[in-house]
């Protein structure tokens, strides 16, 4: 068990090492990607057989005891969002060989890619604030150098207002870390929850809010929310079409997932947070479809519904409990494999009918593209039996459960306008005759990574029933603040009887 | 008395790179983030307590911590936070040299303005 | 490039003192201040010295390497010295330790190393790219 959660994290960056050394051979290197990202998928559900939606596990690095040490904990969430992304990760290297047929991407495209996943599995795995921040920032330098790599002078350009804007960000975070740790005296989430705790119920959590504030405007910033989203429409369509797929799907997911354990974990029973991402998450929906549906660039008109959707996630994270943690989880997965299927079809149409929708026409004679388009367009709009419905509807039940019928009402007007935006999309591109005779064929080989996504979106949305059981105790498990500080004493004391400062003596061997 | 100085001088800096950061030339940019990553690496400094005579480390053979020393996982907290920020800015340093050569300039408004062109 | 016969000399034999500063640092780091970073650091500004005095196919010739096997090689010793505690049933990146009459060697040095080499690479792959793009 101990290897197996932090397998997701080594295996990949040892996978970035291997590609780096076969730099000269991009086809090798491809075949690292691919084994390496096939290696986490499979970590990724053993884990998750293992746990289910009740079990945790743990591990402390170097035998460090929490608080001293930073411990790697894996609950259902973390290993379904482990395995999802070797999955997001997979598709992409795959799609850019079979779909694009693109050669040679650069030698340290590959590596690039890997170093991002281990950084995302890191940031999903980790129970310390500040390894959050580290793993944040593997993430933030991969991505800029994905971003630039190509050198046109665009990428260049999205990708300095990219790193500026994402170093204020973590500015924000790491001031906010030195509150807590000044105020708290530890940094393992749960640790700091329990603190709150206690210190809110003295009346005096004042300062620690503070440092949460901190870390929300942090967090919002990497989740893309409202008023702080302008970075992701200004570099999402740049990047080569591979890339843009992953972090469409990867990157604010990690923004939100930090937000989920702030408000559940971190900072337990914190009204104010909540009541302020009731109103973010009702903004961010909004702006985000109308951003998009003022848009005619379909990668651009896909970033805006990114953040339409985060906008869904943070009003989940709002209403808070068991029962909307629950539907976010759901909706986080469901998201993921939509987002980055819709990212590949818009990769394809850009690549063969140019960016903009009025010079893209006629791709419908592709029968099997139509298909992989259609499924995660509607899925998006939350047409049944597809993930997208019961995703929505748990978010909405969740709202009319709590009455904050405001994101009800919200929801359900921005469901309509994404089934615009998607409508918009596919007439232009699908329907509308071409001028031209198309020359391209699109078999089933081409087409399978956007097909294997679609395939698990409807997967999802007919085993809506299990699914939900099983984000249920997920969603009861993360408010259990106290079976994970539990966890960590547990495994200390079988490990290492010392109390946890006595330990930092060894440190002189 | 050490940690008002520090505090004063995180402050100055982070003050500085707001400053900075309002800009409209790309070094300035770079200079803002430069100082925003070292004022907030003072900050985290500042968290753990300052005691300017003892070095953090226990001596051989002690069973307990020795009482009157700084702690010591904000300093390896900011060592990481150095190296994260050293990272960056070099790779900040090395695209603002790109956009500055292809765009001529290293006003942001005249490169903005021949991205909407280009 | 900065063609300067007074720099470019005082470089001949600054540049091995400045090495075995880096080396010392990395090894000092074992029990005191010092450590792979700040090694890894000045072994870089040795490249960076030499590249922008002596050009950079001199300091491509120092490093031996291209920078990218250097930060293959340090990210992979840095990764494999937490290999050991995990092998062994213990939790990744927990220390061993085999000594040589009285000097102690363990899997942190080896993590320093694949820091010192990681810096190294990275700082090079960094400037030299840049210096070659200047007219």
């Amino acid at each position: 068990m101990n290897a197996l959660v932090v397998s997701p994290i080594l295996l990949p960056l040892l996978g970035a090492v291997l590609a780096l050394a076969w730099r000269n051979s991009p086809a090798s290197q491809a075949r690292i990607a691919l084994w390496t990202s096939a290696g986490v998928i499979v970590i990724g559900i053993s884990l998750l057989a293992a746990l289910g939606g009740h079990g945790l596990a743990i591990t402390q690095l170097g035998g460090w005891p929490v608080p001293a040490g930073i411990a790697l904990v894996s609950d259902g969430l973390s290993a379904a969002l482990v395995t999802i992304a070797g999955l997001m990760i997979f598709t992409a290297v795959a799609y850019r060989r079979l779909s694009l047929r693109e050669s040679d991407p650069g030698h340290c495209f590959h590596p690039l890619l890997l170093a991002l996943l281990g950084g995302v599995c890191g940031a999903f795995l980790t129970a310390d604030l500040f390894n959050l921040f580290v793993w944040f920032e593997v993430i933030l330098i991969s991505s800029f150098a994905l971003l630039a790599m190509e050198g046109r002078s665009q990428q260049i350009r999205a990708s300095v207002s990219y790193v500026l804007l994402n170093l204020i960000a973590s500015a924000l975070f790491l001031i906010g870390l030195g509150l807590v740790y000044g105020k708290a005296g530890t940094l393992a989430m749960a640790d700091v929850g329990l603190i709150y705790q206690q210190a809110s119920a003295a009346g005096n959590g004042g300062s620690l809010d503070l440092a949460f504030a901190l870390l929300l405007v942090a967090f919002a910033i990497k989740a893309g929310a409202f008023p702080l989203y302008a970075w992701l429409p200004a570099s999402y369509h740049t990047p080569s079409h591979a890339v843009s797929a992953v972090f469409a799907g990867l990157l604010t997911k990690v923004g939100v997932y930090a937000l989920i354990r702030l408000t559940t974990q971190v900072a337990p029973g914190a009204d104010w947070i909540r009541e302020v991402l009731v109103v973010i998450g009702m903004l961010t929906m909004l702006m985000g479809v109308l951003g998009a549906a003022c848009q005619s660039e379909v990668r651009r008109i896909l970033s805006y519904h990114i953040i339409s959707q985060i906008g869904y996630l943070i009003a989940g994270i709002a209403i808070g409990g068991p029962t909307a943690i629950a539907a976010v989880v759901f909706y986080l997965i469901h998201h993921i494999v939509v987002k980055t299927n819709l990212f590949l079809v818009g990769g394809i149409i850009d690549r063969h009918r140019g960016a903009t929708l009025s010079r893209a026409a006629g791709l419908a004679s592709w029968t099997l593209l139509t298909i992989a388009f259609l499924v995660p367009a509607l899925s998006l709009a939350g047409i049944p039996p597809l993930s997208g419905f019961a995703a929505k509807l748990g978010i909405i039940h969740a709202a009319a459960g709590a009455e904050r019928y405001g994101i009800v009402a919200v929801a359900l007007i921005t469901g309509l306008l994404t089934l615009y935006s998607m409508i918009k999309i596919y007439i232009a591109a699908f329907w509308t005759p071409p001028e031209r005779v198309v020359r391209h064929r699109f078999g089933l080989i081409r087409t399978s990574p956007m097909l294997g996504l679609a395939a698990l979106t409807v997967v999802m949305g007919l085993a809506a029933g299990p699914v939900a059981n099983w984000s249920q105790s997920v969603g009861t498990l993360i408010h259990n603040v106290d079976a994970y500080r539990r966890l960590a004493q547990v495994e200390t004391q079988i490990a290492e009887p010392t109390p946890p400062h006595d330990a930092l003596v060894r440190s002189q061997p | 008395m050490m940690a008002v100085l520090i505090s004063l001088t995180a402050g100055a800096l982070v003050a500085a790179a707001a400053y900075l950061l309002t800009g409209r030339r790309l070094l300035h940019l770079i200079l803002g983030a430069a100082l925003l990553t070292h004022g907030v690496n003072l900050a985290v400094f500042a968290s753990g307590s300052i005691h300017p005579d003892g070095v953090p480390i226990a001596p051989a053979g002690a069973t307990s911590m020795p009482t009157g020393i700084a702690d010591p996982l904000p300093q390896a907290l900011v060592l990481t936070a150095i190296v994260i920020g050293f990272g960056v800015l070099a790779f900040l340093l090395a695209l603002s040299y790109r956009v500055q050569r292809s765009a001529n300039s290293d006003d942001i408004d005249i490169i903005a303005k021949q991205g909407n062109h280009a | 490039m900065i063609r300067s016969p007074i720099i470019s000399t005082t470089l001949s034999w600054l540049s091995p003192v400045l090495i075995t500063v880096a080396l010392f640092l990395l090894l000092r780091g074992h029990h005191e201040p010092g450590g792979g970073f700040a090694g890894g650091l000045i072994a870089g500004l040795v490249v960076i010295l030499e590249g922008s005095t002596r050009g950079v196919a001199r300091a491509r010739q120092i490093l031996r390497l291209p920078p990218r096997l250097w930060m293959a090689l340090g990210l992979g010793a840095a990764l494999a010295s937490g290999l050991p505690g995990l092998l062994s049933g213990q939790a990744f990146m927990t220390a061993a330790w085999f000594s040589i009459g009285t000097l102690k060697l363990g899997t942190p040095l080896l993590f320093d190393l694949g820091v010192f080499a990681l810096v190294t690479g990275v700082t090079a792959s960094l400037a030299l790219p840049l210096m070659e793009d200047e007219p």
